[in-house]
């Protein structure tokens, strides 16, 4: 009797254990959608998962997750829509402010900010989401698509950005990052990794952008000294769409036509991407074009190393003052690397003509350049960065959610 | 059942019910502020009358007010400090206040209509055992109770404001979320809830008075002091001060606004992290095409009050608890970007 009590008990407890920890709730589209989703997220446990049910929810301000360890689960990017057309308030669709959170299966339409904000987390997984702006490139669209800020272990996984206004997957002031596997398309700047410490992009589809990739370090910010970033294997193709960011904002002066930008930073590796039509060039290696009183800030770009990469063709219509006539000078289109001169350390060893404008000091005007052919590294020291690495919890929820045939054979 | 009958019981309740008639109210319950996770209702916390119209206070609540109030929209506000009997709140450094466990701070606001208050929400601030709690309360129709919204809600409001101006708005309570993107201090461990308008430096003189009447504040040597009281610029310390209660819950390094690198608290001496010549990181389109947060000189070149005068979601600053333009804050911060020495503050 004893015995059948304690474990009546025991089980019980195991019982009440699992349903506290892995709690699945359901929300469903409807007119209440804004108040039932908001309230889930507000009760969610660590543990639970608030499952999206298949259609589309309309709603009117930006929804937020507070809770630590809850994963938000959609039926798929074109299943479950999370639409913010008639969005009155709030900066973003998604504001990510919690620790350990898995977001997958959903998508976020035409926001009137960011489409997914997270700060200030640890641990966020972005996967098999789509956030688009709906009406094409517009100065009107959001900035970001999907934007982690002042993060650590940020993995984003198969993600879909169309239209965003600045970037479509930014990565600010954040450590330890992937992004991976993922289609940028229309947007001004398809990927960016800004003043950020330790960052693998890998895999992409970088495609119609103003620029593909960009890594960017800038001053009057609180974490600058952005460094340890790896760009490879990477498809950057055709990023030729005229730059509608609005202005005042750095990505408004990457020319149209950019492949893969680096601009100051230190530590930045570039190597075995395929980068094809890019009308200014694939690969850009610049310094800060800005004036600036922050003594801190490093505006030159510092130990870069280009290499192994396939390019297509490139500098045919450049997009930056003066580069038409750069380009005449230069016989009627310029090779497919173009490095500002201002840096230190630059190592370039692609199979193909790079130039030098030979700018004197990061900030001095483009009407300086006195190009030269940029010699292709003789003594190339190689790459030196290692692999990023995810803690393993992460990673496992990817794997948890894939189907068998993307699961590898036995 | 031993004790007693069960007729006594209710015989007690009518008596006990009819006396708090008498007094007016229910005490204040601990057990609400403190370990209740979510109160249901406004009343359970015995705040205020609810056999009354409207919030009349506990007689233990202490009114305050504050120099320069958050703008919300031209919404009439009343405020309330709740500190449990024997216990007082510590001033600190930095004109700070520590609340003590059991503390609470309350937040009515409401519109006039027919001469007569009518109650929107109550916003609550409890100070729980770890940690504060932010949690907002909606009034019902009959103006007797509010209840809990913690997914906030989307309210049509019309009212006059108080320039006799006819206004409808479409006011949102806040969701609990929403209450700590400006209540949310990172210490860099976590983010937590902390209270944002009464400190010393930003209460009235004749609410510090009343707390220290009520033994409900020890102020341990701290004066009140208002910073930009010092100088001779008037103009710039009405608006220094302003950003700071309009914009610094945010736009502080450890507030929600911290990766913008622009802090508009009263603290800040560096001109580029108030704004001067900074450019925007992360702004969009809410930049407006502008270069700079503050353009000295030229009000209508400065990104600050581009997002002040807009009211569209993803461009308007702040992004919380406001719906309508503020244009006496608008006015203020031009005047002060329009006067600006333009030689003393150069861009490189």
């Amino acid at each position: 009797m004893k015995y059948i009590v304690s474990a009546a008990i025991i089980s019980g407890l195991i019982l009440s254990v699992s349903t506290a920890y892995a709690k699945t709730i359901n929300v469903a589209p409807g007119p209440n959608a804004q108040e039932e989703l908001q309230e889930a997220l507000i009760l969610a446990e660590e543990g639970d998962v608030i499952n999206l049910l298949v259609g589309k929810y309309i709603l009117t301000d930006g929804l937020s997750l507070d809770v630590n360890g809850v994963t938000i689960k959609g039926q798929g990017e074109d299943k479950t829509i999370l639409d913010f057309t008639d969005q009155k308030g709030s900066g973003e669709g998604l504001l990510v402010t919690s620790h350990d959170v898995f977001l997958t299966g959903f998508a976020i339409e035409n926001s009137k900010g960011d489409g997914i904000k997270s700060k200030g987390a640890d641990q966020i997984v972005i996967s098999k989401v789509r956030v688009e702006w709906t009406g094409g490139p517009d100065p009107e669209n959001g900035a970001y698509g999907i934007y982690p800020v002042e993060s650590k272990n940020v993995l984003v996984d198969g993600v879909q950005v169309y239209g965003a206004s600045d970037a479509g997957i930014y990565v600010g002031q954040s450590q330890n990052i992937i992004v991976r596997y993922s289609i940028v398309k229309e947007n001004v700047a398809g990927i960016e990794i800004e003043n950020s410490y330790g960052a693998d992009v890998y895999q992409n589809l970088a495609t119609e952008n103003t620029g593909g990739i960009l890594v960017f370090d800038l001053p009057d910010i609180p974490q600058q000294g952005g460094k340890d970033v790896r760009v490879y294997h990477n498809f950057v193709h055709n990023n030729n769409t005229a730059n509608f960011a609005p202005e005042g904002n750095i990505v408004g002066t990457v020319p149209a036509g950019t492949g893969i930008m680096v601009m100051s930073s230190r530590n930045v590796e570039v190597f075995e991407n395929i980068i094809d039509d890019n009308a200014t060039g694939n690969i850009l290696i610049v310094g800060y074009p800005n004036q600036t009183q922050d003594e801190k800030y490093n505006p030159r770009a510092i130990d870069i190393r280009v290499f192994a990469n396939r390019h297509g063709k490139a500098g045919y219509k450049p997009g930056f003052p003066g580069g038409d006539m750069l380009a005449q000078a230069l016989g009627g289109s310029l090779p497919p690397i173009i490095y500002d001169g201002t840096g230190e350390n630059i190592q370039i060893s692609d199979k193909v003509p790079a130039i030098s404008l030979n700018i004197s000091k990061a900030g001095r005007p483009l009407t300086e350049a006195r190009p030269s052919a940029y010699p292709s590294d003789s003594e190339f020291e190689g790459l030196k960065l290692k692999p990023i690495i995810m803690p393993a919890v992460m990673e496992d929820k990817i794997f948890s959610i894939l189907s068998k045939d993307e699961l590898p054979a036995q | 059942m031993i004790g007693k009958p069960a007729y006594l019981w209710a015989h007690i309740a009518t008596i006990s019910s009819l006396l708090i008639g008498l007094t007016g109210l229910a005490k204040p319950s601990d057990e609400a502020v403190l370990s209740v996770k979510y109160p249901k209702a406004l009343s359970e916390y015995g705040f205020h009358d609810d056999s009354k119209i409207g919030f009349t206070p506990h007689k233990t609540l202490i009114e305050y007010d504050l120099d320069v109030p958050l703008f919300s929209d031209y919404i009439e506000k009343s405020r309330y400090i709740y500190i449990p009997e024997g216990k007082s709140a510590q001033a600190k450094g930095n004109g700070l206040i520590d609340f003590p466990v059991g503390s609470a701070i309350i937040k009515n606001f409401g519109y006039m209509q027919d001469g007569e208050m009518r109650f929107i929400e109550t916003r609550l601030l409890l100070r729980r055992e770890a940690e504060w709690l932010a949690l907002p309360y909606m009034w019902n129709e009959t103006q007797d109770d509010a209840v809990l919204k913690l997914a906030g809600a989307r309210l049509s409001i019309s009212f006059t404001d108080p320039n006799a101006m006819q206004r409808t708005i479409d006011y949102a309570v806040p969701n609990k979320n929403q209450c700590k993107e400006c209540h949310g201090v990172d210490d860099g461990i976590s983010n937590k809830v902390m209270p944002i308008g009464p400190k010393i430096r930003t209460l009235k003189q004749s609410t510090i008075d009343a707390l220290l009447n009520a033994n409900a504040l020890d102020i341990n040597g701290q004066a009140k002091f208002a910073p930009w009281d010092k100088g001779d610029n008037l103009l710039e310390k009405n608006a220094r001060n302003y950003l700071d209660i309009n914009c610094a819950h945010c736009h502080n390094p450890r507030g929600s606004a911290s990766n913008s690198g622009l802090f508009l608290d009263y603290e800040q001496s560096s001109p580029v992290s108030y704004g001067i010549y900074k450019r925007p990181v992360a702004a969009g389109r809410g930049s407006g095409g502008l270069e700079y947060a503050i353009k000295p000189g030229h009000a209508n070149e400065s990104i600050i009050i581009h997002r002040m005068k807009s009211n569209d979601a993803g461009v308007a600053m702040p992004q919380l608890g406001r719906s309508i333009v503020h244009h006496e804050g608008v006015a203020l911060i031009s005047n002060w970007i329009d006067q600006m020495d333009i030689k003393n503050s150069s861009s490189d």
